[in-house]
């Protein structure tokens, strides 16, 4: 009988030069299964089984998979987007303008970045909001939820700063309105704003500052709290299952044991 | 009960609490409940799948409709792109991009440290301490229990942000009341009702806590103020109509 495939994928994983990157060695048993997502780094963020339930689409509408596949788009067409711009004055705009008209497929990376970003946007609100009224933020969950408000905000950080970057009037002006509210922090508002912009308007400093932390620092610590945020998904006992969750019996129940464990 | 150490071949450490049994063959497990501690059972086991392949199957594929969804957006709209940067020409009306168009909105009828500084620090706030409440952790329908004081609260409540918004901004704050006195609308159903009522919508609402309403009320805000500065705003942040541009 001929080999398939899968026989040659299965012989590939036999080879000492597959066995030496991948630990989990051959085999399709169950062990094997959970020793693939188990001993690679990257997977064992997530717990090796899943309740049959969660994968159903109502429970979660895959809303946080899906904004994990927005950040995996948006870094995949920031990277090529970044080796076409330079964040100066009017360099910048120039830039943006040979990405719509000489780059090829310049304004499909353009337009594909942009649109996720919006999408980014608007699925972490959902996200949140879906999270919530399944009541998937309770204890033991608590901190993940914070997390996943900081995950928020720096999503908006994100796409604020890379608004900025095309350095047309829609990307100027949007900035200056929205900068302007930092000027309202009572007592420090004229400190916080210029730190901002790196001057009193919005000018090239600002641009390069809203670069740096547009393509290098708060995609790291983007990345650092999702890493947290889905290890913490397994840590703190897979993703919430309503009702049927395992039943605790409570302390209560159990004689003596609460009240000073003396049998009275 | 055997003495251990009556036996030669049996090792001390397999005599447990007592119990007379070879650990080793047959595990007889005695759990002590000491003062501090509170025992926590789990009991049953439901099907699972194995993450790998199943799973992250399932999150491939959901991740390939979206790319697939995505590139056909992007293949069929294009990248807004104005003019060149120019500090001296302000477009009338300036916007900020559309998830701050809600804070916009608040702009024009709040001082900028009420609008942009105090209330979304409290919407952040709110949003972090939200699992730390064991009221919403218990999530009891709100006008279950205690129904006469919960539902003056409620009146007392409803009628002072309903007046908070119409006197407090510079101008009467329609958008923002307008959302406000339907939700009132729907907790004041519910608190008519209980979980014995006839129809499930009715059902529904009276099991709903107090976190939900209040969630729900900042989910319509936000949405209404945000589709508000979206859409319906034009120069001099007057009332537009988007369809007649």
């Amino acid at each position: 009988m001929a080999k398939t495939i899968t026989d040659y994928f299965e012989e590939l994983r036999g080879t000492r030069v597959w066995r030496s990157v991948f630990r989990s060695g051959t085999g399709s048993s169950t062990l094997h299964r959970a020793l693939a997502v188990q001993q690679n780094v990257f997977l064992h963020l997530f717990s090796t089984k899943v309740r049959t339930r969660m994968l159903s689409f109502s429970t979660t509408w895959y809303l946080g998979t899906l904004t994990f596949g927005t950040l995996l788009i948006l870094v995949g067409t920031g990277i090529p987007l970044m080796f076409y711009y330079h964040p100066s004055v009017p360099q910048a705009y120039a830039d943006t303008k040979d990405l719509q008209f000489v780059v090829s497929s310049g304004l499909f990376l353009r337009n594909l970045h942009r649109w996720s970003a919006h999408a980014m946007v608007f699925l972490v609100f959902a996200h949140m909001f879906k999270v919530f009224y399944r009541g998937a933020y309770r204890p033991p969950r608590e901190f993940n939820w914070v997390i996943g408000v900081i995950l928020l905000l720096i999503t908006l950080l994100l796409s604020y700063t890379g608004y900025l970057l095309p350095w047309d009037q829609l990307a100027f002006w949007a900035i200056t309105v929205g900068s302007n509210i930092a000027s309202a922090v009572p007592v420090m508002g004229n400190k916080v704003h210029f730190l901002m912009l790196g001057g009193n308007v919005v000018n090239a400093n600002a641009l390069l500052r809203f670069y740096v932390l547009h393509c290098m620092i708060l995609p790291l610590v983007a990345i650092l709290f999702v890493a947290i945020h889905f290890w913490r998904i397994r840590k703190d006992g897979g993703l919430y299952a309503h009702q049927s969750e395992p039943t605790t019996v409570a302390a209560e129940s159990v004689p003596a044991a609460a009240k000073g464990g003396q049998f009275q | 009960m055997t003495d251990p150490t009556s036996n030669p071949t049996t090792d001390p450490k397999d005599f447990i609490a007592g119990m007379d049994s070879n650990a080793r063959k047959s595990p007889t497990r005695v759990v002590f409940v000491t003062r501090r501690t509170s025992a926590q059972v789990k009991v049953a086991d439901e099907d699972q799948v194995q993450t790998y392949p199943e799973v992250l199957f399932r999150a491939l594929v959901a991740i390939e409709v979206l790319t697939i969804a995505l590139v056909g957006v992007a293949l069929l709209f294009n990248a807004p792109l104005e003019g060149i940067a120019n500090p001296l020409v302000t477009p009338n009306p300036a916007k900020a991009p559309w998830y701050f168009l809600g804070l916009q909105e608040m702009l024009h009828y709040f001082p900028p440290v009420v609008a942009g500084v105090l209330a979304p620090g409290l919407v952040v706030m709110a949003l972090i301490v939200i699992p730390y409440f064991n009221i919403n952790i218990e999530a009891e329908g709100l006008f279950l229990k205690d129904r006469k004081r919960r539902l003056l609260i409620f009146y007392l409540v409803a009628a002072g942000l309903s007046l908070f918004l119409l006197v407090i901004p510079e101008q009467p704050m329609y958008v923002a009341l307008v959302p406000t006195l339907i939700v009132a609308g729907f907790m004041a159903l519910a608190a008519q009702n209980s979980p014995q009522s006839p129809s499930a919508f009715r059902r529904y609402l009276a099991a709903k806590p107090l976190s939900f309403w209040i969630m729900t009320w900042f989910l319509f805000e936000l949405t209404v103020l945000t589709a508000v500065g979206t859409f319906f705003r034009g120069p001099g942040w007057s009332w537009v109509l988007p369809w007649r541009s």
